[in-house]
């Protein structure tokens, strides 16, 4: 029995030891380090990360400013190079990732253009990717159902408010269908109410399609409300201190904050953060 | 409101400094040679209507506007709006040239580092040798290669124009902030995907103003590129026919239909500029 092939060792019988077979991996990091060269001291943004990512999970990197939450999201994005290591997304190289198109990427500030409609915003990947005019309308007007903007389609960005950019951003980066989905810190510069409106939108969204989800944030509440997984990450040099798997069910509703259950992956959370504090210094 | 102020306030003055700088050319040439006493009223009179006035006053440069305007046919050289559109021409045509090289030498700056550091300086060193001096060399040259009418004076121009527009562009070009050029690199957009959606777009607001600019400066180069060529045609031609004649009146004549067509000009730039940016709000 030739076991190299493990379709025919799955059909034979052969199965693995725990569990259902594994989903593809979307993401995987082995040793990565970012390392920035300074006057002084070089500067370790990462230092041997592994992380490994499946498909449809949802993860929070959390930590203090400087852990490297996004740099390891704008590396995996082909936005900045690894200075060692292997980072894999969908078994291709970051740049081979990026060229496929494989992932959207929402920043923190909206980065609409404001001389496009809304509509035209949505459209922008679809036109760069040369397909139709007629279907990157159509589905441009569908993703801005989805996120709860039917009708604004002709307004300008700068007549609509924070929130709804970053609606209309993440609209955006959907609308190409990527499989996976990088988020840094995308509600930071919103108001509180209006966070907690996106967040259980976000969550619906990621229900419906179970996209991968790569969310960088330094909310406590937000990692623990959206995440599958948390990440929780520490800088001097950045690494990641815990992960910890989130024991809550996948469908939630904003009033799941209050249940016995977010408490407790929020108090875990907080002491992964306390401690990686502690750790920070040992360089 | 405010404009009308200011313009009847800048009228007041100009009659009041018509009278004093022509008064002493009055009284030694006008009342000096009457038999009769003069008083202040005399005097105001005469400065306001001579000849050859040092200053002429508003209503003599209207009436002579006015006179060439209406008394000549179009076609004729008497008529000063036939000198206009000699000179709206090299000018439009300079600004059309100009604008386009600006554009084009921009887009080669942004898109080549070696092109960037070469290109600049020269560009930079073009500007500062003054362009009365360059008109006559380039009028010269381009007469002995056969080159005359519009052309020339289209091409100074043209060389004062492009300069606003390619430093405008550049900075324009250049407008575009990280996350929005990490956006398109996301997409995977090619770099013509990202000039042509990105930078092109983004350089508008800096690329219009610089318009009107160029245009008023493509105004002054035909007009000095006029000035050389012995003063055949065009409203340069008229400032230095009245010079050469010391017809003072016909000197301002010319500035103020000039300095109308420059109002004109930049008017006409400053509404393709509000299309332009009509949707951007703020």
């Amino acid at each position: 029995m030739n076991s190299s092939d493990p379709v025919a060792a799955l059909a034979a019988g052969e199965r693995p030891a725990q569990g259902p077979p594994p989903l593809r991996r979307a993401v995987e990091v082995q040793r990565a380090s970012v390392v920035y060269p300074a006057a002084d001291a070089p500067v370790h943004a990462l230092r041997e990360v592994d992380l490994n990512v499946d498909e449809g999970e949802f993860i929070a990197l959390i930590g203090p400013s400087g852990c490297g939450k996004t740099t390891l999201l704008r590396v995996i994005a082909d936005l900045e190079p690894i200075t060692s290591g292997t980072v894999r997304v969908n078994g291709m190289s970051p740049r081979e990732a990026r060229l496929a198109r494989a992932y959207g990427y929402v920043f923190q500030a909206p980065a609409l253009f404001p001389w496009r409609t809304v509509l035209a915003n949505v459209m922008l990947p679809l036109q760069i990717q040369r397909r139709p005019a007629a279907t990157c309308k159509a589905i441009a007007l569908e993703h801005l159902a989805r996120v709860g903007l039917a009708g604004f389609e002709r307004k300008y960005p700068w007549q609509l408010s924070g929130g709804m950019q970053q609606r209309v951003s993440i609209a955006r980066a959907l609308g190409f269908e990527p499989r996976i989905l990088m988020m840094d810190e995308p509600f930071g510069a919103l108001d509180e109410i209006t966070r907690d409106r996106l967040n259980e939108q976000l969550q619906q969204l990621w229900q419906r399609e179970r996209r991968t989800v790569l969310f960088v944030t330094h909310s406590i509440a937000e990692a623990a409300y959206l995440a599958t997984r948390i990440v929780v990450m520490s800088p001097r040099p950045g690494r990641i201190v815990r992960i910890i798997d989130s024991p809550l069910p996948d469908e939630r509703h904003l009033g799941l904050r209050d249940s016995p259950e977010f408490v407790a992956v929020a108090h875990a959370l907080r002491e992964a953060l306390a401690e990686g504090h502690d750790d920070a210094g040992d360089e | 409101m405010p404009v009308a102020v200011i313009l009847a306030a800048a009228i007041i003055a100009w009659y009041a400094l018509a009278v004093a700088l022509n008064a002493s050319g009055a009284i030694e040439r006008v009342l000096g040679l009457r038999d009769a006493p003069w008083n202040w009223r005399d005097l105001v009179e005469a400065t306001l209507s001579m000849q050859r006035p040092v200053l002429p006053a508003p209503h003599q440069v209207a009436r002579d506007i006015g006179a060439s305007l209406l008394d000549w046919p179009l076609d004729s050289p008497r008529n000063l709006l036939f000198h206009v559109g000699i000179t709206a021409a090299a000018t439009g045509v300079g600004f059309a040239l100009g604008a386009l090289l600006g554009l084009l030498l921009a887009t080669l700056i942004v898109h080549s580092r070696t092109l960037d550091r070469a290109l600049l300086p020269w560009i930079v060193a073009s500007q500062t040798v003054p362009v009365l001096a360059i008109a006559p060399i380039v009028l010269v040259i381009l007469g002995s290669l056969g080159v005359t009418g519009l052309a020339p004076k289209a091409v100074i121009a043209m060389y004062l124009c492009f300069f606003p527009v390619t430093v405008a562009t550049v900075q324009g070009l250049r407008s575009p902030q990280r996350s929005e050029t990490e956006l398109m690199r996301t997409y995977a957009a090619t770099r013509w995907q990202e000039f042509w959606l990105l930078r092109v777009p983004s350089s508008l607001p800096f690329l219009m103003p610089s318009l009107r600019v160029a245009v008023a400066a493509g105004l002054v180069g035909a007009m000095v590129a006029e000035l050389p060529t012995g003063a055949q045609a065009g409203l340069g031609a008229r400032l230095l026919t009245g010079s050469y004649y010391g017809n003072t009146v016909q000197i301002w004549s010319a500035l103020v239909m000039a300095a109308l067509l420059g109002l004109a000009l930049t008017s006409a730039v400053g509404v393709l500029e509000r299309l332009a940016l009509r949707h951007r709000g703020r």
